[in-house]
């Protein structure tokens, strides 16, 4: 088990392999579909600042409006491969270190993973409840209003948050392995 | 039946009732699928990354139950079966469900999923045309019973609809056919709809009707097999291949890639044969209610 304390740097995640178990601490930003296309279209340096060296966690949470703030309650992973347009040159352009989420991405993120030295992190898909216990502060939220809820940009204090390297920033990638093993075993099933 | 039916339904208000279902829904882990989900660990070697997703999925579910809270942050798209008795507002059942929808939105257990297509605006309440999905029977018991799917969008991506004859993948109009559709659906969703899925898969009807079809096909209990003996060997026939294919729990490797599969068949024209393959993620979050008079008496299973 690796912990990895948040911002981090190249140095750190390259160090990194496919297969790891690590636990994440620190600061991370959530964004997925609306908050990588608008990362993506035009630069918006406010968030270089919210994101260098920290992790991106593709997840819309359930959060509950409470006194001094939000609450949440679920909070697990989505599927990631929607991000496939933008993840690399976002990742490079607000300097990402580590993309958390499920299913895995395609091979233009790796690509993007080993020039600019960042991971993939595979959370388990459905277990919100779980990864809400490891967000231990809302320290912010952007754009809830134009976005909404499972859009918006939440930005998480986490300890002990879980998660397995399935894609490093050495051209490994452990969904590009079991999808060509199971391609060779659908090949013999479909054998007339 | 009809005078008994009106004297203890009549004036029935199920809003509250289907609140807690749709708790029940997002936050309880059916015990049939987790019975699956236990007997999968099993499976697995000790300390592999395969049985670690399963640890998480029992710890997630053990979590969600005690403290009301959803399993997935992803609540779905809501899918209301509701089977009603002559002489019921079908109208009336509707706007108290939407009703419904609304309030264990405001409880939290839902998250507010529904997005304008067009203006792109969540309205936050999980409001919209066209959601939820309703499909009304009037049935010849004296009861109503209301079944709901929360589908989740990650599985209903990677559901698939295929034409026979399919020529790339040298499927007819047979079996066989169906076979390697549902092998190619199952193989190309990997770990993206969250596996080990559970999979409804219907031949025959419209394409409209298919895909519905195919979801109702997984309102059945797991362990009940089917009964038509042709389909129930079927059944176990695909479980057998599409466990083959090693994808195993989140897309890692492992022995479970599906802990279910239910095939059904609707009449078809002539002309198509179409496969609707229906993947849930492995928390099949399903549930029915069975409301029998307004004084009380609701079941859930």
């Amino acid at each position: 088990m690796t912990r990895i304390d948040l911002p981090t740097d190249e140095r750190t995640v390259r160090a990194l392999r496919c297969g790891d178990f690590v636990e994440i601490y620190g600061i991370l930003l959530t964004g997925r579909d609306l908050a990588h296309a608008y990362l993506f279209k035009e630069h918006r340096p406010e968030f270089v600042e919210r994101l260098k060296g920290r992790f991106i966690y593709h997840c819309g949470p359930v959060v509950k409006k409470v006194k001094d703030g939000w609450e949440v309650l679920s909070a697990g992973p989505t599927t990631s491969t929607r991000e496939e347009p933008y993840q690399a040159k976002v990742d490079q352009d607000y300097g990402i270190r580590g993309v958390i989420g499920k299913g895995g991405m395609g091979p233009k993120t790796l690509e993007g993973l080993k020039a600019h030295g960042a991971v993939y992190l595979s959370a388990v898909g459905g277990a919100g409840a779980v990864a809400a216990a490891c967000i231990k502060k809302v320290r912010a939220v952007y754009m809830l209003e134009e976005f909404g809820v499972p859009d918006a940009f939440w930005e998480f204090e986490v300890e002990k948050f879980p998660a397995i390297v399935t894609m490093d920033s050495h051209g490994e990638s452990l969904h590009k392995n079991i999808k060509e093993e199971s391609e060779k075993v659908l090949k013999e099933l479909l054998k007339a | 039946m009809e005078w008994n039916v009106l004297a203890s339904l009549k004036g029935i208000d199920i809003t509250n009732p289907s609140v807690e279902l749709i708790r029940l829904c997002a936050c309880v882990l059916r015990e049939d699928i987790k019975k699956r989900i236990v007997e999968a660990r099993g499976k697995e070697l000790e300390g592999s990354t395969s049985q670690k997703v399963f640890d998480t999925i029992l710890e997630n579910a053990k979590v969600a139950a005690e403290k009301s809270l959803p399993m997935c942050q992803d609540t779905g798209m809501a899918i209301f079966w509701v089977h009603h008795p002559k002489g019921i507002s079908q109208s009336g059942l509707e706007s108290q469900l939407v009703k419904a929808i609304k309030k264990a939105t405001k409880r939290s257990y839902l998250r507010p999923n529904t997005i304008d297509s067009l203006s792109g605006k969540n309205p936050g309440d999980n409001s919209g045309k066209g959601t939820p999905v309703f499909h009304f029977h009037e049935w010849n018991k004296d009861t109503i019973k209301v079944d709901l799917m929360l589908k989740g969008g990650g599985s209903e991506n990677v559901s698939a609809q295929y034409k026979l004859p399919d020529i790339p993948l040298a499927a007819g109009r047979d079996l066989e056919g169906v076979r390697r559709c549902v092998l190619d659906a199952v193989f190309k969703a990997q770990g993206e709809g969250c596996s080990p899925g559970v999979i409804g898969v219907c031949m025959g009807g419209a394409r409209d009707t298919g895909y519905s079809a195919a979801k109702e096909a997984l309102l059945k209990d797991l362990d009940v097999p089917n009964p038509a003996p042709e389909l129930r060997e079927f059944e176990e026939r695909l479980v057998k291949d599409i466990n083959a294919l090693g994808i195993g729990p989140m897309g890692f490797g492992g022995k479970t890639t599906t802990i279910g599969v239910k095939v059904t068949a609707l009449a078809r024209h002539p002309a198509t044969f179409y496969v609707s393959v229906a993947y849930t993620c492995w928390a099949l979050r399903r549930y029915s209610m069975t409301i029998r008079s307004r004084k009380g008496g609701v079941i859930y299973d």
